[in-house]
């Protein structure tokens, strides 16, 4: 926490750096994308799309993990807060997402027993204190947040805690990068790759961008000049068509990245194919308990209870501004039926979603 | 068929959707004008015993949890956010009354503490505790203690404060570093405990107020940012009177620590609520006599101009924006839901 971040939020280099940066992307136009919720707000917040050269296109991607969480998903721990016996616990972004016709939150004011948690190890404690009640946390989140629940669940199973359970709804980034890539709608030049999930992940599980796909990625830090040089490393391998992977938030993530988390997330998980709100079934891009560990899953623990059938939001276009495909403001329903007190798809919910950051933080005009 | 709806969490929490209970429910219920100036403080006009006087009057409920936290107690809270509330009108505060809701099984060492704490703080702010009430209610139909405190403080004849009072042109101070209560609270919720040296800056600040009203005739009018954090009040501003205001991100005082711990939190620095920090609006005349004057008092030591109201750019609906370092300029709005931690 003592870190100083001043010299990356420094105005005079921030100046400078985008000066360099427009004479080196002159003359040709560049659309790259970001895939982190925390990127997403801090691109947002900066005003960086009008303080970016006009040739520069950012998009947001599927970076927000409560946004990209399917219907049938979000339903599903609805379904069980509704539940007598159950203590539904998860994380605060959950709680107001919308499912197919209503909230946790707004189950939570019926009488619901939801509670919000910061880490899923509280969920234990609440398991620990209320015995005569099951305790399921929905774990929602991408590499960043596994390996925690992967810790929770390794507890539970050694200290045989037999009322606890985990609805995994987790995600990985990799192979939906390549569903991404694949679309070539986008015309991507070039990926700025998440900060957070990195420090788990490391950089190699993306070498395929550049190997495979030729396009180039680079790993970056969420204050102003992380991601300006960020998008100047892009802009110059795209230049000089020298793709490769680069980390430029070395103070953060490490090449290999946290060998521990990996380790300790392939030995609870193992990877499946799952939905993706907007994006569709991704091969190997989620995460369910391995063996051992199978009798922690929420879904088969409860596998009578029945969501509702899943319902769309009508007119609601977040699938089109995960892929990237539309910028919020160019969704019919924003600001306008869509607000964030009146929210009608996630992504203007999540405090990372993009719709909500593009609202929050929209230009005066 | 139209859903029932429910109170949430989120309409306490100082933002839009409190707005929306507030002006929805109460202003539509009850309506009396003096309610409907929407300031913090309810002035009262005593003109027909002294012509020319009035009270300031004001009340607050308490509800924080955990009850101790760094730099400050439920107590502490209870006694200045009162104080402040009744200052803002440009009063000196005189008597509280103080309402307790205490839980069965509270021990009563936690509540001699509350008590204490309430007593120094009251001490430190001038002001006496003349009445109160106590209720005990069954266990977990209460978190330990809830308290309500009302304050009245007397107007000096020919002071009129209020929002309304904005014009474009004057200038926006606040009194001190933002986001310091709240993240200190946040620090210590049991759920995500972590270190930080920062604490709460709960303080009454009627003293402050008055040394800036000895040296000021034009004060517009004060706020303090609690709940909601300085983006509520500024919109309340804006709202009150009608005018746009600008804030320049590289004048807003914030500790580096608050700085680090919002970045991580995923908090917006300006939304985070405040319990010893005061918004003032002053004539442009008359701000650097307000600065020095917020900057002699030892609560004010880091007070700053941190921007100005302008005309409003769109007339049916006057913005609050924030300048960045970099030159962009962005709208800055109340609240929506609760301020939770990103998990991205």
């Amino acid at each position: 926490m003592s870190m100083d971040l001043s010299v990356f939020k420094n105005p005079e280099l921030t100046k400078e750096t985008l000066k360099r940066l427009e004479d080196l992307a002159e003359g040709k136009q560049y659309t790259f994308m970001e895939v982190c919720g925390t990127h997403t707000v801090s691109i947002a917040r900066y005003g960086f799309r009008s303080l970016l050269p006009k040739n520069i296109t950012l998009l947001s991607g599927p970076g927000c993990p409560v946004c990209v969480s399917a219907n049938k998903d979000l339903d599903m721990a609805i379904a069980l807060s509704k539940e007598e016996d159950i203590i539904l616990t998860t994380f605060g972004d959950m709680m107001r997402v919308p499912g197919s016709s209503t909230s946790l939150a707004k189950e939570k004011a019926k009488g619901a027993d939801v509670r919000v948690c910061y880490s899923p190890l509280d969920a234990i404690q609440i398991a620990k204190d209320n015995p005569e009640k099951e305790v399921v946390f929905a774990g929602v989140g991408f590499e960043t947040t596994a390996p925690i629940v992967a810790s929770a669940a390794i507890e539970a199973h050694e200290e045989g805690l037999e009322n606890f359970s985990v609805l995994s709804v987790h995600k990985t980034m990799p192979n939906a990068l390549e569903a991404i890539v694949n679309d070539k709608e986008l015309g991507l030049d070039g990926l700025i790759l998440p900060g957070h999930v990195s420090v788990i992940t490391g950089i190699k599980p993306y070498y395929f961008l550049a190997d495979t796909y030729h396009i180039p990625g680079v790993v970056t830090g969420f204050e102003p000049l992380d991601i300006l040089l960020g998008i100047y490393e892009l802009v110059d391998m795209v230049k000089h068509d020298r793709p490769a992977i680069k980390n430029a938030y070395t103070r953060g993530v490490r090449d290999e990245g946290n060998i521990a988390a990996q380790n300790i997330i392939s030995e609870v998980f193992d990877e499946v194919d799952v939905e993706w709100r907007g994006l569709g079934m991704i091969p190997k891009s989620g995460l369910d308990f391995s063996n051992t560990y199978a009798y922690l899953d929420a879904r088969k623990r409860f596998s009578d209870v029945k969501p509702e059938p899943t319902k769309e939001h009508k007119g609601c276009k977040c699938g089109e501004i995960l892929r990237g495909h539309m910028h919020p403001s160019e969704c019919p329903l924003f600001d306008r039926a869509c607000t964030p007190q009146n929210p009608i798809g996630p992504c203007m919910v999540s405090s990372e979603g993009s719709c909500s950051a593009a609202y929050r933080y929209r230009d005066i005009g | 068929m139209k859903k029932e709806q429910t109170v949430l969490l989120a309409h306490g929490s100082g933002g839009v959707m409190m707005k929306e209970i507030i002006d929805d429910l109460f202003y539509e219920g009850y309506g009396s004008d003096i309610l409907l100036q929407g300031d913090d403080a309810a002035k009262l006009s005593l003109d027909h015993i002294k012509p020319g006087s009035s009270l300031s009057f004001s009340t607050d409920s308490f509800v924080v949890s955990p009850i101790s936290f760094p730099g400050a107690d439920i107590g502490r809270l209870a006694i200045c956010g009162t104080v402040n509330d009744v200052a803002t009108a440009g009063a000196t505060p005189l008597y509280l009354s103080c309402g307790f809701i205490l839980e069965e099984g509270l021990a009563i060492s936690e509540l001699k503490e509350v008590i204490a704490s309430m007593a120094k703080a009251a001490k430190e702010a001038g002001v006496k505790i003349v009445t109160g009430d106590t209720k005990v209610v069954e266990r977990g139909k209460a978190d330990k203690l809830f308290i309500n405190t009302s304050g009245i403080g007397i107007i000096e004849p020919g002071r009129n404060l209020s929002g309304h009072n904005i014009k474009a042109g004057d200038k926006v101070l606040v009194s001190g570093t933002l986001g310091d209560h709240g993240i200190a609270i946040i620090s210590c919720r049991e759920e995500l405990s972590f270190s930080t040296t920062i604490t709460s800056d709960a303080a009454p600040l009627n003293h402050l107020i008055a040394d800036v009203l000895k040296s000021c005739s034009k004060v517009k009018a004060f706020r303090d940012p609690t709940r909601g954090g300085l983006a509520s009040t500024l919109n309340e501003f804006a709202d009150q009177c009608g005018q746009d205001i600008k804030i320049y991100e590289e004048k807003v005082p914030v500790k580096d620590e608050v700085r680090a711990a919002c970045d991580m939190l995923g908090y917006d620095v300006y939304q985070v609520a405040n319990e010893g920090k005061m918004v003032c609006i002053v004539d442009a005349e008359e701000a650097e006599a307000a600065l020095e004057a917020m900057r002699a008092n030892p609560l004010g030591k880091d007070a700053a101009i941190i921007g100005e109201v302008c005309t409003p750019r769109k007339a049916d609906h006057p913005l609050v924006s924030v300048v960045t370092p970099f030159g962009s300029e962005r709208v800055l709005d109340m609240l929506v839901g609760e301020q939770l931690p990103r998990i991205c």
